[in-house]
């Protein structure tokens, strides 16, 4: 082979790995139908949730779940409304306080996107507020990917390894990944008989 | 033909160094201090620069000769002195300007100024905060800054988020804002008039939509603004600006705006009790009009992409009352 074929080979292949540096797109707006179908819905009756601690629920799969949680930029707003939506008031930077801790394997209400969302859209007894009309869906889907980067659910290289503030927990990118646990009645002490 | 359109190419140019956003035409102490030293820096290095040139044209059209004789190279040795002495006096004089200055910027900033304005920087608006001594009188406000003229004025610049850089060429001076950091810049604005700063530090997507209106007046007019300020917002006078009223404080606005005087109280997106008066919306990015506002509240990320304030999707009648409510906000 001669040295100029060669050359342009290399500059092919380098082309062909510049390609992969096309990590992910970065959707600023969300989807507003799928947002304002989903607020419509929601915002009709009374926010009554057929959730129950420890018993293992089935919730419907929506799309957006994996489109949100395997994207950085969800991730990284999600980190940021964390913190000015002030979770850490009560969920203290994820490991816990008040609220329950966010990095461990426990969920007593479900630890996929899905039931996240549901969490923080219904709010739960005990003190967890329900911020449908305070954030958006789009904001709540960031907020859930964020809360399972906690335990370091996404992949790796969605992850966030910088604080938003300052914290003596590691960031997610050295936490090793929690086992999702499945909820049952005996994981969730004195919530149900 | 192409000569004029040459020059009329480079007055263009020219042009773009005078308006809200010069620094030559300084409307602050420090930066008429800065553009003094600047001019004299520009002409002395040019005045060296156009020898150094003309030494070498020197040098290629006379050519050294092979017979050199003993008065010839005087000659060389008186140059090479006069030369030397040149530079010496050159470098002895901008150094003496430069510390000139330096003291001069110095004496125009006291230690305790009358008046302290902390500047916030986050992606992608400031946040101004005046405060005076008396935490009942403090003003709070975004993506604007009145200045009393003639009055030393100590801004304390932070930032929220990532490295900004607080820069209103016209007044002079450029600081950075840097996480963790408090840091400290003194003006003493000297000309009334409108100015705009710009963020110097490339801080993201929206960096170039990072300005600031800049209002620089008489003390007087600076005081009326300021108890204008500290006054709640207004309450909403027709039923639309009320049922926008009704929007803005039960829905997602409120979770990051505040507006003093009702129950929206938010902290992480710009203050809105007065925001009708401002100049601007989106941190400069479109002037204050009803079509602009509009267009803001219906889809922020369409009129500034990649900014935090989420799309929510208000209908066409929400949409109407919200903005009722905001124009009324004066």
């Amino acid at each position: 082979m001669s040295s100029r074929c060669r050359t342009s080979l290399l500059v092919l292949a380098a082309l062909a790995l510049l390609a992969g540096c096309d990590r992910e797109e970065r959707r600023s707006r969300g989807n507003p139908l799928g947002e304002a179908a989903l607020g419509e819905a929601a915002l009709g009756g009374p926010r009554v949730s057929t959730l129950q601690p420890g018993v293992p629920i089935a919730s419907p799969p929506d799309a957006r779940a994996a489109d949100f949680e395997e994207n950085a930029y969800a991730v990284s707003q999600g980190q940021q409304l964390f913190r000015q939506m002030n979770c850490s008031g009560c969920h203290a930077h994820g490991g816990g306080g008040m609220g329950p801790a966010l990095m461990d394997d426990r969920w007593r209400y479900g630890g996929t996107m899905e039931q996240i969302v549901a969490s923080i859209d219904q709010g739960r007894p005990n003190g967890m507020p329900s911020w449908r009309g305070k954030l958006t869906p789009q904001q709540m889907w960031q907020l859930a990917a964020y809360v399972r980067s906690l335990s370091a659910q996404p992949r790796q290289d969605v992850l966030s390894g910088r604080a938003e503030s300052e914290s003596a927990t590691e960031p997610p990118t050295l936490r090793s990944r929690e086992p999702m646990v499945p909820s049952s009645a005996a994981g969730v002490k004195g919530t149900t008989q | 033909m192409t000569r004029a359109l040459r020059g009329l190419g480079l007055a263009a140019l020219l042009g773009g160094c005078h308006g809200i956003q010069s620094m030559t035409e300084g409307a602050g102490f420090q930066g008429e201090q800065f553009s003094g030293l600047f001019t004299l820096f520009l002409a002395v290095t040019g005045f060296f620069y156009i020898l150094v040139i003309l030494g070498l044209i020197g040098g290629l059209v006379l050519r050294r000769r092979a017979d050199r004789d003993e008065a010839g190279e005087k000659t060389a040795r008186i140059g090479l002195v006069g030369w030397l002495g040149a530079v010496l006096v050159g470098l002895t004089g901008l150094t003496v300007a430069s510390y000139v200055m330096d003291r001069n910027v110095a004496a125009a900033s006291p230690a305790r100024p009358p008046l302290e304005v902390q500047i916030t920087g986050n992606q992608w608006w400031w946040d101004v905060t005046y405060k005076n001594g008396v935490p009942g009188q403090e003003v709070r406000t975004a993506n604007e800054l009145h200045l009393p003229v003639g009055v030393p004025v100590r801004l304390t610049l932070k930032t929220n988020d990532v490295i900004h850089s607080f820069w209103v060429p016209a007044l002079g001076g450029k600081q950075d804002m840097i996480p963790g950091r408090t840091n400290a810049l003194t003006v003493l604005p000297t000309r009334i008039g409108s100015y705009r700063g710009q963020c110097a530090e490339y801080c993201g997507a929206q960096h170039a939509h990072m300005a600031l209106d800049v209002t620089i007046e008489p003390l007087a007019a600076f005081r009326k603004w300021w108890a204008a300020g500290l006054a709640p917002a207004a309450p909403p006078a027709t039923p639309l600006a009320q049922a926008g009223y009704r929007f803005v404080m039960t829905q997602q606005c409120a979770s990051c705006h505040n507006i003093s005087g009702t129950p929206a109280s938010g902290r992480f997106g710009p203050d809105l009790t007065h925001v009708a008066s401002r100049r601007s919306i989106g941190a400069g990015t479109f002037p204050m009009t009803p079509g602009h506002l509009f267009a803001w509240v219906a889809d922020p990320q369409g009129a500034k992409p990649g900014n935090h304030m989420p799309y929510i999707g208000l209908n066409a009648d929400q949409l109407h009352a919200v903005v009722a409510y905001l124009e009324g906000l004066k």
